[in-house]
């Protein structure tokens, strides 16, 4: 939050895009950064750690990690990509989800409170990731006509619709798949900060500067806080979730042989 | 005067009738096919979340474009 005070006397300033913009700790360091970095040590650490003197029968922080790799392995990349390709990615799409996770979670606990991910920055850069990953597999194993002709000419359609189909399709796997795959966390975690924000500096407005019989309006407004952090929760969860099964399932979809 | 405020509030308006129709009908799917079926909720539920967020992207493609159009 940027700020703990209202600054304009007694009227109530909403919270708008202008809390986003963080200022920064020392030089040009700002709290997002901070954020990110310690997202990467506090993954790094979880699953270095745990998986030091690995044991048959796990102990708690063991079968924790084991459960995140399974996870990460089976749900998202095996049922994505098919089990004869998956492999070589599940480090990647491993990653993309515990960072994902990691990063949106810090939008409701206490202290950090800001998921980074409403900086569109972070998504954006994920997406291109995924985008060149996706395309560069695609075009690696099929070749490039063969891989755009794939890609944009599904086949089972009658004649004329392809030319409706074919740049619709070539629309979405280019231009609007990464674009919505980064928008999607983006504004999923933008809305629900923004939501937070609403609530909780509504109701220290209305518990500092309202009239009188006004004040107590401010624990409803801080119960609405408290249930959508129980929302903002579950969203952000499968949002991370979301992020990394739409770029397991892109990543599939360039390697699918013809039907 | 300035209008884009209160337009672009109409433009999000308008813009969030769509997914809020599409992802009832979502929810209607599962719980009519939980319906017919007790077992097979699990796997209507995966789909469902799968299908909800792509849905869910075009309202919030709208909020973005709210604080766009709105002079930010």
């Amino acid at each position: 939050m940027g700020r703990l005070v209202l600054a304009e006397g007694d009227v109530f300033a909403p919270p708008g895009v202008k809390d986003f913009f963080l200022p920064p700790i020392f030089g040009e360091v700002t709290k997002p950064m901070v954020l990110v970095v310690l997202s990467v040590i506090i993954i790094s650490a979880f699953f270095v750690l745990s998986s030091r003197n690995l044991k048959i029968i796990p102990g708690k922080w063991q079968f924790a990690v084991e459960s995140v790799y399974d996870f990460g392995r089976n749900n998202i990349a095996r049922e994505q990509i098919g089990s004869k390709e998956f492999k070589p990615f599940v480090p990647f799409i491993l990653s993309l989800f515990t960072f994902v996770l990691v990063n949106n979670i810090y939008g409701i606990i206490p202290i950090l409170q800001f998921p980074t991910m409403a900086k569109i920055g972070f998504p954006l850069t994920l997406a291109v990731m995924v985008y060149f990953v996706y395309h560069w597999v695609g075009f690696k194993k099929f070749g490039f006509v063969k891989y755009l002709k794939n890609q944009t000419v599904p086949p089972g359609a009658p004649g004329p619709i392809y030319l409706l189909l074919t740049p619709i399709e070539f629309l979405q796997k280019f231009v609007l798949n990464p674009i919505t795959l980064a928008i999607r966390v983006f504004a999923a975690m933008f809305a629900g900060h923004l939501i937070l924000l609403v609530f909780t500096l509504g109701g220290e407005y209305l518990l500092l500067h309202a009239a009188g019989p006004l004040k107590p309006v401010s624990i409803v407004s801080w119960a609405f806080a408290i249930a959508m952090t129980f929302l903002e929760a579950f969203i952000q969860v499968l949002q991370a979730y979301i992020f990394a099964l739409l770029s397991a399932n892109y990543i599939g979809m360039a390697l699918a042989e013809d039907h | 005067m300035n209008l884009n405020q209160g337009l672009a509030a109409i433009g999000y308006g308008l813009g969030a009738i769509g997914p809020g129709v599409g992802v009832g009908l979502i929810w209607a799917a599962v719980i009519n096919g939980t319906a017919r079926q007790p077992e097979a909720q699990s796997k209507l539920m995966s789909i469902a979340w799968t299908t909800f967020v792509l849905v869910e992207v075009l309202a919030l493609i709208g909020l973005v474009v709210y604080f766009i159009a709105s002079g930010g």
